[in-house]
């Protein structure tokens, strides 16, 4: 019963919960949480109808499609290669690696207008890499293509970054385990090694198509803005915003805030279930 | 928890290598493919950036970036970085203070609300403060000209001229919300993972609340700080989104060097855009470079921890 009672009652030993709860709150509230109320405050002067008409018209529903398909290719083929990369990386030794490992972070670091007028001269149809698509009749600069290269740009350390300490921190004596008792290599990737490293594999996938959905300075001059074409959801927010339709343009902004929400959610949930997986792993 | 993959990890002591790998065919190959796949998304971008600038010279090169414009583009985003990080930096140290040090109800959901504005696109980053501030906006309504809410400061704001959209003020709030959870995100995991014990044997002996920081805590963080202040500098000079939002894009007024890049790329100054863009990817490689020399640090203290454990 003493104990109990000793263990209720908690004595801070450490000072300054009230200053740091205080200045966090305050400090939360004044950048982040009001100004963010504003965008569901101003969305209520429209009335339903006309909220409705305005997240649904054509050049809407046509920057979601884009935005929503070329940030999900661009994240599943971040998977696939951020994941062959992680390998590499964690796995094998070849001449520059640690440059090469330093640089993967280099989309978390360039801002984004650098990264996009360097990938639209890139892959224009003259530049560097373009030129050799555009022969193909593969034009991938003030095209759909070109929205999905930024995205890939932006998103590949996402995938890299999740999944490299996982593959780290693989017990080697698994894998040695399962090829003793006569599974070939590649038995041992799918069986062992695979569903080890998937619920990373799935964070990283959705923190880059996360990352993707709101993308905007990487975009805007690779993609060209060619209206229910090119035109990726924040570009239509900004149209609005430079006819100064403020109302439209907050309401699209509530629908993708909606789906940011909904998106951290998952990555929450995520992240709870890979933490979970790798505990019963390791136990 | 979000992870965010900024955060950074201390690299773990190397493990010992398979004897049972891949064929040496299969290795070079999945290494081939990384290479190439990483070369036309990193390797050639970056290259292409200092090649392009200095396509015409370096005296243009020099030219460019020392134009009236392109410099008072680098003021004021240094202006806006110098107020901004700061401000997020003790904002970092505070929220990983409370989180890391003190357990109570809602902890979880502050820590989302902490990430929020990852993952907040930055264009409407920059559209809240135009809701807040702007003309049509709370503040509009508040301190309308004609039927102001608090006329007497309606009064003094308007024979000040002092506006937040399109002017400085406005960039500077936008810079700090796309930079806010950048040092916390750095420094929330790693004082978690440094537990209480030192910090309360230190009050133990008598320390004050503020010796105790400056004394134990600080030390023990201050790898984590360096690179968490570092990324959110790099974030908060490269903001293009957000800023491009509130600016109004007043050339040698309220462009920064990302906004300046923008209007020389659509004057088809291609060669001046890129050489403004240069310095920006030089800052990018500053902080790799730093994030490197950052975890090696943080390695080799581990190790002689390790060691005289």
């Amino acid at each position: 019963m003493a104990a109990k009672n000793l263990r209720t009652k908690k004595v801070r030993v450490l000072p300054g919960f009230k200053l740091t709860l205080g200045f966090t709150l305050f400090y939360l509230s004044l950048i982040v949480l009001i100004p963010l109320a504003a965008v569901f405050w101003k969305t209520s002067s429209l009335t339903w109808p006309q909220f409705w008409q305005t997240v649904t018209m054509p050049t809407a529903v046509a920057s979601y499609k884009l935005t929503f398909g070329a940030s999900f290719f661009a994240a599943l083929i971040n998977a696939f290669f951020g994941f062959i990369v992680a390998w590499v990386l964690v796995r094998y030794e070849f001449f520059g690696k640690k440059i090469v490992d330093a640089l993967v972070d280099l989309p978390f670091a360039l801002p984004t207008a650098v990264a996009g007028i360097t990938l639209a001269a890139l892959y224009s149809d003259s530049g560097w890499i373009g030129k050799f698509f555009a022969p193909l009749g593969l034009h991938i600069a003030n095209a759909r293509a070109g929205v999905f290269v930024a995205l890939t740009f932006i998103g590949l350390p996402f995938i890299v970054r999740t999944v490299q300490p996982i593959l780290e921190d693989l017990d080697p004596e698994l894998e040695e385990a399962a090829s003793s008792l006569g599974a070939n290599r590649w038995q041992v990737f799918w069986r062992v090694i695979f569903p080890m490293v998937a619920p990373a594999l799935l964070t990283g996938f959705t923190l880059a198509f996360a990352r993707a959905l709101g993308e905007y300075g990487s975009v805007i001059f690779i993609a060209g803005n060619i209206p229910m074409k090119t035109q990726i959801t924040p570009v239509v927010i900004m149209q609005e915003l430079d006819m100064f339709d403020y109302a439209k343009a907050t309401a699209l902004a509530v629908v993708m805030l909606i789906v940011s929400f909904v998106l951290l959610l998952t990555i929450n949930v995520l992240q709870w279930w890979a933490n979970r997986h790798n505990s019963t792993n390791l136990a | 928890m979000t992870p965010v993959a900024t955060t950074f990890h201390p690299p773990r002591p190397a493990v010992h290598h398979r004897t049972n790998g891949e064929p040496p065919l299969v290795r070079r190959a999945l290494i081939g493919v990384a290479l190439v796949f990483l070369s036309l998304f990193l390797f050639l971008p970056l290259i292409f950036v200092f090649t392009e600038a200095l396509a015409k010279g370096v005296g243009f090169y020099l030219h460019t970036i020392r134009e009236p414009d392109a410099l008072s583009a680098i003021r004021l985003t240094f202006i806006a970085a110098a107020i901004a990080v700061p401000l997020n930096c003790v904002f970092g140290v505070c929220a990983a203070w409370l989180i890391a040090k003190f357990d109570f109800r809602g902890k979880n959901i502050l820590l989302t609300l902490i990430d929020l504005p990852f993952s907040v696109s930055p264009v409407i980053a920059g559209l809240i403060y135009v809701l807040v501030f702007g003309a049509q906006g709370w503040m509009g309504l508040w301190l309308n000209a004609d039927n102001p809410k608090f006329p007497a400061l309606a009064n003094w704001l308007n024979g000040h001229d002092f506006k937040i959209i399109f002017a400085v003020p406005g960039i500077v709030l936008a810079t700090i919300f796309v930079t806010f959870p950048f040092v916390a995100r750095e420094l929330i995991p790693l004082m978690q993972a440094q537990g209480r014990n030192e910090e309360e044997a230190a009050r133990v002996l008598g320390a004050s609340g503020w010796q105790t920081f400056w004394r134990v805590t600080l030390p023990n963080i201050k790898w984590g700080l360096l690179y968490g202040v570092i990324l959110c500098n790099a974030r908060a000079m490269g903001e293009f989104g957000a800023v491009s939002v509130v600016s109004g894009k007043i050339r040698s007024q309220t462009n920064t060097i990302p906004l300046h890049i923008e209007a020389l790329y659509d004057d088809y100054n291609f060669t001046g855009a890129f050489a403004v863009a240069s310095l920006l990817a030089l800052l990018a490689l500053v902080t790799l470079v730093v994030k490197t020399w950052v975890e090696y640090k943080s390695s080799a203290l581990q190790e002689t921890a390790a060691k005289s454990e």
